[in-house]
């Protein structure tokens, strides 16, 4: 059970139509190109790069909210082939929550409504029965139920996330795509909000898929993580392998970045500084994408593109040099 | 209040007020708004109580009192005819409102839809659409009512339709720019993922974040109308007489001008006042549609400490 896979992606690309030329084709600039990933049942995993390397862009993808080519089976339905019928009854399985959560809830409706208008969408506890689930919503995510008539802008940043939550828990969803959920947040509300998510994922059996460039939260709340470059998925393990043994060039450079909460390590501490830009996704270089800016790149590199293999059991990456 | 009743025992405790409330007050908190609203309101009354406040007919001729200046016995005084002009002009304003409304009535009819389609859908359909709506936009208004006036002939439909169809591209264009901009926030992201379909987004929440912009259009469209009404009328091509209407009075005192000041300046004053309060009202009520705008009165300081998150 605790093994079985939830959802698996394969060849997921998007594409954006770029810049229009005169006499050329169109460019397309390919946000996301060819990853595949899996998410385990009741399990987490942790997508992490930097801005602008198509992670939230992946997420989209697989709720089908942008026009995304590939393959993603969720509990043995392709959700790229389904119609439109279908895929709403299939976004009650899944759900996503926003980095800005005041944002993702309508400013001109009250709390109770916004999470009445959930139930509603999928016809769940009319009635009679819907006053009391909402409460119980809201205790579900530790909110007291007088919130329900308040507006969305009378909520801190904090309490914005778990009406939030708890607007996508009332669908009663399988996987919640969480895309930078805490990254807006101070660190104690981080804290409480992914302590939150573990709770709830304890309880229900959620499955995640946890969108972040903060390493040190992935690290806390993933049982697997990918690390994204460039719209490519460049190496992938569990939690404990990927930070423990990174193998990727520019994992290493990302885990290097993060302070060591000891002045002596800290001191002592190799650091890998990355130079540039990340480069025009428009028009990537060649070879491996990530080459314009890895510490150990050489000439074949320009050459030849990495694919991800295996490096040890579970553990892939895409480097020549690994 | 989708979720609880205030009034019932086991609710919170009423230090919450509806939505409703909330909005009124702070309609009233602004003294424009303020103003505008008592503006509105009185022409509103004047023109439905008109036959039990005013004594007299605004038709009935008495040539024996021609030309009064304004007295107890006639407020604003008497025109030509003897009529007595108070009376003229709260049925004037029945033409007015009547006409501004149905006005409004019929440019939203069309043009709030064809702004949220053009708006929401986008792509080859925006296009056309709007193409469409510019095509409207460059006829002169004036000159559209009065060749549509001309060919189907002056009376209160034919003006409301003329008057209608000029104001539709103007509708339709400002629900179109809210739209676009309300179609990319992440609210309405969030509630596609939630299993919304298009219909849902655009009527429960489009619409409910465009009202803003829609409500201060709208009263401009509302006042353009009583405007464009009295010009046509004026010119002969509104209401015909015997119907009392602020144009046409208008056109009438012009001949009178020194003799009886009186019988141009009330037409003027009434469509005056009537544009600037309505215009008053429309800026305010924006504001006032507006939930972060709110001040709850009962400041919850208790409840936001046991709160769970932050603060």
């Amino acid at each position: 059970m605790s093994d079985a896979l939830l959802l698996s992606a394969e060849g997921l690309t998007v594409s954006f139509p770029g810049r229009a030329r005169l006499f050329a084709k169109r460019d397309v600039v390919r946000a996301v190109d060819g990853v595949d990933l899996k998410i385990k049942r009741g399990q987490t995993l942790g997508l992490v790069g930097e801005s602008g390397c198509g992670k939230s862009t992946t997420g989209y993808a697989l709720l089908r909210l942008n026009k995304a080519s590939g393959r993603v089976m969720f509990d043995g339905v392709d959700l790229m082939t389904l119609p439109a019928d279908g895929l709403r009854q299939m976004r009650r399985r899944i759900q996503i929550i926003f980095q800005d959560a005041a944002a993702s809830l309508d400013p001109r409706m009250t709390i109770g409504d916004l999470i009445s208008e959930a139930l509603d969408l999928h016809k769940l506890h009319t009635g009679e029965r819907r006053a009391p689930r909402v409460r119980e919503l809201l205790e579900l995510v530790g909110m007291p139920q007088r919130f329900a008539e308040r507006y969305p802008h009378e909520l801190s940043g904090g309490q914005a996330q778990r009406i939030a939550i708890c607007r996508a828990l009332a669908v009663e969803p399988e996987l919640i795509i969480c895309d930078e959920a805490v990254s807006a947040l101070d660190v104690s509300i981080q804290a409480q909000i992914l302590n939150l998510l573990q709770d709830l994922q304890q309880r229900l059996g959620l499955s995640f898929l946890f969108i972040s460039h903060d390493l040190s939260v992935v690290r806390h709340v993933s049982h697997d993580v990918a690390v994204m470059y460039l719209g490519k998925v460049v190496e992938q393990a569990p939690a404990n392998l990927l930070f423990e043994n990174p193998q990727h060039p520019y994992t290493r450079a990302l885990l290097s970045a993060v302070p060591v909460p000891d002045p002596d390590l800290e001191k002592s501490r190799e650091r890998v500084v990355l130079t540039g830009d990340l480069p025009n996704p428009a028009d990537p270089p060649s070879g491996c994408r990530f080459r314009t800016r890895c510490p150990v790149a050489q000439a074949k590199c320009a050459e030849t593109l990495p694919v991800l293999h295996e490096v040890e059991p579970q553990h892939s990456a895409a480097c020549l040099f690994v | 209040m989708a979720t609880q009743d205030a009034s019932s025992p086991a609710a919170t405790p009423a230090t919450y007020e509806s939505g409703t409330r909330m909005a009124l007050r702070q309609l009233l908190r602004n003294r424009a708004a303020a103003i505008g609203l008592f503006g509105v309101l009185l022409i509103v009354l004047l023109a439905i109580f008109a036959p039990w406040i005013i004594p007299y007919d605004p038709t009935a001729i008495a040539l024996s009192s021609k030309l009064q200046p304004p007295s107890f016995a006639h407020w604003l005084g008497t025109d030509h005819f003897g009529r007595d002009v108070l009376a003229r002009m709260a049925y004037g304003a029945r033409v007015s409102l009547t006409v501004g409304l149905s006005t409004v009535a019929f440019a939203a009819l069309f043009g709030v839809p064809i702004g949220l389609l053009a708006g929401y859908v986008g792509g080859q359909l925006d296009n056309v659409l709007m193409r469409l709506m510019d095509a409207f936009l460059t006829f002169p208004p004036l000159l559209l009512g009065v060749a549509i006036v001309g060919l189907l002939g002056a009376d209160l439909t034919t003006v409301t339709l003329a008057l209608g169809i000029v104001q539709i591209p103007v509708l339709a264009r400002v629900v179109r720019s809210s739209t676009l901009v309300v179609r990319e926030e992440t609210y309405i992201t969030a509630t596609r993922a939630l299993g919304a379909g298009a219909w849902r987004l655009v009527s429960q929440h489009i619409l409910r974040n465009i009202l803003s912009p829609l409500v201060v259009q709208i009263t401009i469209v509302f006042s353009a109308a009583i405007v464009a009404e009295a010009s046509l009328s004026f010119l002969g091509l509104g209401v015909q007489p015997p119907t009392p209407s602020w144009g046409r009075d208008l056109s009438e005192a012009r001949r009178f001008m020194v003799d009886a000041p009186w019988l141009f300046m009330a037409p003027t004053g009434f469509i005056i006042v009537s544009v600037m309060a309505i215009n008053f009202m429309g800026d305010s009520l924006r504001d006032a549609l507006d939930p972060r705008s709110w001040v709850r009165r009962a400041a919850p300081t208790k409840e936001t400490a046991d709160a769970p998150a932050d603060r």
